[in-house]
């Protein structure tokens, strides 16, 4: 009794032995250096890629107009709001004429004393005209006299005298008279100019579109060139986009867009590269790229930013990898290769990648090897790894 | 010869077990305080080599990003390519940010939350160092903006977005921390300087309020000057830091000379670097985990042999009675050490055992270092051997005639 009583301690004590030097063994293979590297694989696959370029922009107007004054002066009214829709040559604004209303009065009684003036020289000159006759009459008789020695040839000079006097005096008054009829000419040129400079404190609308901003109310002065009102046309919003000049191979016109405005995230709205700017950015290292709606939506403000999504063409078949099983080896880009089960640093050429993350293998690689994609530490070639389907997350 | 050791261990089983377990428990927090001091200084180290950089170029007279603040115009980092014996350089910039998860319909739950998570936000040029060289999932940053790549202690999972500026996480790494612990996030550098250099919303419009009631400023008769400087206070282009990876075969010292001393730049060197982080940055904090470490060590030891101690001071009277019978003193000596490095050697395995197991509980990297283990051990089994002399001295003394007088 006693003998299997110590037996069944020894049984139970060497028992707890056995746990605890299995337990130690497990803990020293999983934790510390002789634990494996769980990695994830991925068979390379060949296929198509669409590459697309991912851009940032805001929405601007192609066509905005500031409208102010061509002369410094005061705004006397303005007549439209911000977001008011205006039609071209309507009335936005206007300017304190100051006394342009006066000067037109002015020479509106200058013009009719004009015509006065001409009517009196017309008058004159009638009679200078009838003076004229009557003195070549005077003259004609008073030679006939003479040549028959009824009166005295100092008699006869006189009136041939009277006569030449009476001649210049028609040519006095006809000049006279065409300087009359030049004088209303003058001042209604000038009456005109008057009015069209009261027509340019109007400030109309250029063309059809919606009052942006209101930067002048009525009583304050602006200079010259400065700022009333500005207005836009919304039928010519478009994106500017800016994208990573590193990140902006195959840009051009007329790709197709995917915009998706902030305020609005779950809706993309097609649209096409309109424009590349010629020069891009050097400071934000950035290019510019116009992109314009197929359709604009009806609710569109200027200055929202926007995510914009260019699609390329397709690529050439080749083989395909996730981007996460590139790595870099001291300046060389490859895989590893999961070969006989051992490690192996692969060497490939890298060509274009999508936005999910595709990366297009140029050479290096042949279709159906075993690549390693996940890995929960940097792997060397003797890394002790264990293929597992997935390390941590969801899988996207 | 009949083990004497082993029939009374066999003889007392169950509270040589208890007492064994009980003494690995303590092991166990000591040396989990050797590996949450490992951990942190590894923590230090990983940022390190994490950046993959042989050089640090940051701001004249400071000692980079993570010592102090250091900041450099984002285009210096041209100046840098252009000097012989660079093959990589690229800028970055690190924040420390309280990074919440945004909510349903991406808008960030209110302040306070307990969804937030410290992290270092990492902003660095796409397919340049820092890019973390492995993904546990997800893939590495396509989009130059609104991306980012969070390490899995952020808690955060593929396709989360991130407040504020509204990042969607399309990646997950690991071990990627900066010099405190606290997890990465990396995003695209622009978003970065975004992030961190831009102010809220509220802020600018005072700012812009601000500018427009100085009258110097907003002249009346200079139409778009107040829209340039506004325009001007508005974007920042800063960055912390410029990683360099130099050409393989080149000397280091030689690429960071001419930067300190025609960039007007301070580099500093994958050494030197480790130094600012390890032995200035985390020095206080190391030091008070030693310090404990130390305290706990002692104590650990002092308590093992007590323990030995009691244990054969509560045999004491079979011991007379050995003596007794005539039992030689080395059997004697040989029993007693034998149970002090048995107890030693289960209190080793029962502390590593446990040690291991509450290690991924930790919040903080706790790095379990087989060169620890064994430095843990040797001292186990010195210490047990130490206190069983003090036990072997009293049980040699003992006289015969207790066993009957008692």
């Amino acid at each position: 009794m006693k003998l299997s009583s110590i037996g069944i301690r020894r049984l139970v004590l060497g028992l707890l032995g056995v746990v605890l030097i299995a337990a130690m063994v497990y803990v020293v293979m999983r934790a510390g250096p002789l634990a494996p590297i769980r990695v994830t694989v991925v068979q390379a696959a060949e296929g198509r890629l669409t590459p697309a370029l991912f851009g940032i922009g805001t929405v601007e107007a192609r066509r905005s107009y500031l409208i102010g004054p061509t002369v410094a002066g005061r705004v006397r009214t303005v007549a439209v709001d911000v977001g008011d829709t205006v039609k071209a040559s309507q009335l936005l604004a206007e300017m304190d004429p100051v006394d342009l209303d006066e000067r037109t009065a002015a020479l509106d009684a200058s013009v009719a004393r004009a015509d006065s003036a001409m009517a009196a020289a017309n008058a004159q000159r009638r009679d200078a005209q009838a003076r004229k006759e009557l003195a070549a009459v005077n003259a004609r008789r008073y030679v006939e006299l003479g040549q028959q020695n009824f009166i005295s040839a100092g008699a006869v000079e006189v009136r041939l005298q009277e006569q030449a006097s009476a001649d210049a005096i028609v040519s006095a008054s006809d000049a006279n008279m065409t300087a009359a009829r030049q004088d209303p000419q003058r001042l209604v040129a000038e009456r005109a100019g008057v009015r069209q400079q009261r027509a340019n404190v109007r400030l109309l609308a250029p063309a059809d579109g919606v009052v942006t901003s209101r930067d002048a109310e009525p009583g304050s002065t602006v200079v010259a060139g400065q700022a009333v009102l500005r207005v836009i046309e919304p039928s010519s919003l478009w994106v500017k986009v800016r994208l990573d000049q590193a990140r902006s191979a195959g840009l051009a016109a007329g790709l197709s867009a995917q915009v998706v405005l902030r305020s609005n995230p779950g809706r993309a709205i097609a649209g096409k590269v309109a424009r590349v700017e010629a020069v891009s950015d050097s400071v934000t290292e950035e290019r510019v790229a116009l992109v314009s709606f197929d359709q604009a939506p009806a609710s569109l403000s200027v200055g929202e930013i926007a995510e914009v999504t260019l699609s390329l063409p397709s690529t050439e078949n080749a083989v395909l990898l996730p981007n996460a099983a590139i790595k870099r080896m001291q300046s060389q880009t490859g895989v590893w290769v999961i070969d006989a089960g051992a490690l192996r640093f692969v060497p490939v050429r890298i060509g274009q990648s999508t936005l999910d993350g595709q990366v297009q293998v140029l050479d290096g690689l042949k279709p159906g090897t075993t690549v390693v994609v996940h890995s929960e530490k940097d792997i060397g070639a003797n890394s002790h790894i264990k293929v597992v389907d997935s390390l941590a997350g969801r899988q996207p | 010869m009949i083990s004497l050791a082993g029939r009374d261990i066999l003889h007392s089983w169950g509270k040589f077990v208890l007492t064994g377990i009980g003494l690995g428990l303590l092991i166990g927090v000591t040396l989990t305080m050797a590996d949450v001091y490992r951990g942190m200084v590894d923590d230090a180290r990983t940022l390190q080599n994490n950046s993959g950089a042989d050089l640090w170029v940051v701001q004249q007279d400071t000692q980079g990003p993570h010592a102090e603040s250091s900041s450099l115009r984002d285009d210096a980092v041209r100046g840098v390519l252009g000097l012989p014996g660079v093959a990589r350089a690229a800028s970055v910039t690190y924040l420390t940010m309280q990074v919440q998860r945004a909510a349903a319909g991406g808008v960030a739950s209110a302040r306070g939350s307990e969804d937030d998570v410290r992290a270092m936000v990492v902003g660095f040029e796409l397919g340049q160092p820092p890019e973390p060289d492995y993904l546990v999932a997800g893939r590495h940053i396509t989009r130059s903006h609104n991306e980012a790549i969070a390490d899995v202690r952020t808690g955060f999972a593929l396709g989360e977005r991130i407040r504020r500026h509204d990042y969607t996480v399309v990646g997950l790494t690991r071990r990627m921390v900066s010099s405190g612990g606290d997890p990465m996030v990396f995003i695209p550098l622009k978003d970065a300087q975004e992030a961190k250099f831009l102010k809220d919303n509220d802020a600018i419009v005072n700012e812009r309020a601000r500018t427009a009631a100085n009258p110097s400023l907003n002249r009346p008769g200079v139409p778009g000057l107040l829209e340039a400087i506004q325009a001007s206070q508005a974007n920042n282009r800063n960055v912390n830091a410029i990683l360099v990876q130099v050409q393989p075969g080149t000397d280091v010292e030689s690429v960071a000379e001419p930067m300190r001393r025609w960039k007007h730049l301070e580099a500093f060197t994958r050494e030197q670097m480790e130094e600012i982080l390890v032995v200035k940055l985390i020095a206080t904090s190391a030091k008070q985990i030693g310090m404990f470490l130390v305290i706990l060590a002692i104590v650990s030891a002092a308590i093992v042999a007590f323990i030995i101690y009691t244990m054969t001071l509560g045999k004491i009277r079979e011991i007379a009675v050995l003596k007794l019978i005539g039992t030689r003193n080395r059997t004697i000596a040989g029993m007693i050490l034998q149970q002090a490095l048995g107890l030693g050697l289960i209190g080793f395995v029962v502390g590593k055992i446990s040690a291991t197991v509450w290690a991924p509980v930790f919040p903080k990297y706790v790095l379990l270092e087989t060169g620890d283990a064994v430095r843990g051990l040797v001292a186990v089994m010195v210490i047990c051997a130490l206190a069983s002399t003090l036990a072997i001295r009293i049980a040699l003394k003992v006289d015969p005639a207790e066993a009957i007088g008692g």
